[in-house]
């Protein structure tokens, strides 16, 4: 199993921190994983991205093009990584702010409204762990038991108490995940 | 503190490496791609742990001189930075190798010349194995192509420093430092000791014994017979180092009928380009080089042997290039593939380049 994974948004969106919880329960599961971000003069306020690659073999790049999963949080990441889904591969998007839906006939496409459901229940902080959620629910590549070890490895300790909220999170997003075009 | 499973960044990795390999000081600037070093060092304030001294210096300038006062002594002192403020730190890196004092120096690596960019690039080699100083001197230069590498290596860096008396490099990249992946550390090796210090470096100033002339530490001899003495004695020990140091991985070399070349992030891609022509049934190698200097020249001549062509993959405009034809003498076809001032090139691109440029 290898799932090479983009997950790209607004910085500010939880982005690298959603791929840092997916990749340290990775590798609590004894996977392994590579986690590489954008990093620049553009993040701050811009978009934020990070390649995310969970797999049972040695992993050789960790800079990739080509994705199985594209996690989508706003238009321009949409315009920027819609072409670079694998075909037969997963689009998952909030619909939150897009005006152009993606329009790829090869793909499997899913929506999540997290940022409305986030807002609606007042847990705009966990959003991101809504769409962890989302995906997870798809694509279970992680068993619940590693992403809770990977939430303790990921936050830190004086947050800890907020493991339950992230969980319920993920929980909510699995419930709230909807086809859009499936192969 | 034990083993443990970690997942962090490279540049993490090479701090928590200095402080779990009983490093006594570190001296430094920030800069981007690699400012996370001296970050992490500053927040696990291995001061109170392990009495590790980091100290952030006015200058690049300063830092290396800096390490050049503590190593001197013969403790183990290191220093991080990347490409321009390396470039500051070349006149001290000549004086460290003329005066025979090991130290660990980390470049992680970003797009030039000048201030360039502050994303990852390969555009140093020259400047790191061919001498960015004056002077007939060479660093021994490891590539790490992951996080465990980064940390793994500056354990490494220490045994070959004290080993043969000279300043070792670690040439990383942007992408290093910043990607995380998994990590397993190491038990802690404890600072050394006074004993332990001056049994291990009996050539330190660390105070004069009746029974001994003087410790003098200098890169300066004005009288040139003895200077070209000590130019030879410098020489055998690289000839050593080639001998018995050099290291580098290959993977499915055996069948290959075409190789990739390549070092630190650029081996990783080449890796994935070679599984995917590997897919398509061409037969491709990798071969990556661990130390840059020593370079594996005979071990790559003997691969060569039994190739069609060799594409070198570097962040740069081609610079690895050279020794990889000197290795080979130019027996067989070799082309350079790289995008530079900060662009990575995708696998896709390198493996269109390995059909493009040697097999079409």
């Amino acid at each position: 199993m290898t799932e090479e994974i983009i997950i790209a948004g607004f910085g500010g969106q939880g982005v690298l921190s959603m791929g840092k919880i997916l990749a340290y329960s990775g590798v609590m599961q004894d996977k392994e994983v590579s986690w590489m971000p954008s990093y620049g003069p553009e993040m701050r306020g811009g978009t934020a991205n990070v390649s995310v690659i969970i797999s049972d073999e040695r992993i050789s790049s960790p800079i990739i093009n080509t994705f199985d999963t594209a996690i989508i949080l706003n238009q321009q990441s949409l315009d920027k990584f819609e072409h670079s889904v694998k075909p037969g591969g997963l689009l998952i998007y909030d619909p939150n702010g897009i005006t152009h839906e993606p329009t790829r006939k090869d793909i499997n496409i899913y929506k999540i409204a997290a940022t409305a459901k986030a807002q609606e229940l007042g847990i705009s902080k966990v959003f991101n762990m809504v769409v962890l959620g989302g995906f997870l629910k798809l694509k279970p590549i992680v068993d619940k038991q590693y992403i809770h070890e990977g939430l303790e490895h990921s936050l830190p300790q004086r947050h800890w108490n907020l493991i339950p909220q992230n969980e319920e999170a993920i929980e909510i997003g699995k419930g709230l995940i909807e086809p859009v075009q499936t192969l | 503190m034990a083993k443990e499973l970690k997942l962090m960044k490279g540049n993490e990795a090479i701090a928590r490496a200095m402080i779990a390999s009983g490093t006594d000081g570190y001296f430094g600037y920030p800069i981007t791609p690699q400012s996370e070093v001296m970050e992490t060092l500053m927040a696990e304030k291995p001061w109170e742990d392990t009495g590790m001294v980091v100290l952030q210096a006015e200058s690049e300038v300063a830092s290396i001189n800096m390490v050049y006062g503590g190593a001197a002594t013969g403790k183990k002192v290191a220093t991080s930075s990347s490409s321009p403020g390396i470039s500051l730190m070349q006149e001290g890196l000549t004086y460290l190798a003329g005066a025979e004092i090991p130290c660990l120096i980390v470049n992680v690596m970003r797009g030039g010349p000048g201030l360039g960019t502050i994303q990852p690039s390969q555009s140093d080699y020259f400047q790191s194995v061919k001498g960015g100083g004056h002077g007939d001197y060479q660093l021994y230069t490891l590539a790490p192509a992951s996080v465990q590498e980064m940390y793994d290596f500056v354990f490494d860096a220490w045994d070959i420093a004290f080993k043969y008396r000279n300043p070792v490099l670690i040439l990383s990249d942007g992408a290093i430092g910043q990607c995380m992946e998994k990590l397993y550390t190491r038990d802690y090796i404890p600072r050394w000791t006074e004993e332990e210090r001056r049994k291990n470096a009996p050539w330190g100033t660390w105070g004069k014994p009746a029974n001994r002339p003087h410790n003098i530490i200098t890169s300066l001899e004005l009288e040139s017979s003895r200077q070209e003495v000590f130019n030879h004695k410098l020489q055998a020990k690289y000839a050593e180092m080639k001998e018995k140091e050099v290291r580098y991985e290959m993977l499915n070399c055996e069948d290959a009928d075409y190789i990739f070349v390549a070092y630190g992030s650029s081996s990783r891609i080449a890796m994935k380009a070679m599984q995917m022509a590997r897919e398509k049934g061409i037969k491709v190698g990798l071969f990556r080089l661990i130390t840059l200097f020593p370079f594996p020249t005979k071990q790559l001549a003997e691969v060569a042997k039994h190739v069609k062509g060799i594409l070198c993959v570097e962040m740069s405009a081609g610079q690895m290039i050279e020794d990889v034809k000197i290795a080979t003498s130019c027996g067989v076809k070799t082309e350079h593939f790289g995008r530079f001032g900060g662009i990575i090139p995708t696998p896709t691109e390198v493996l269109e380049a390995l059909e493009n440029k040697i097999i079409k």
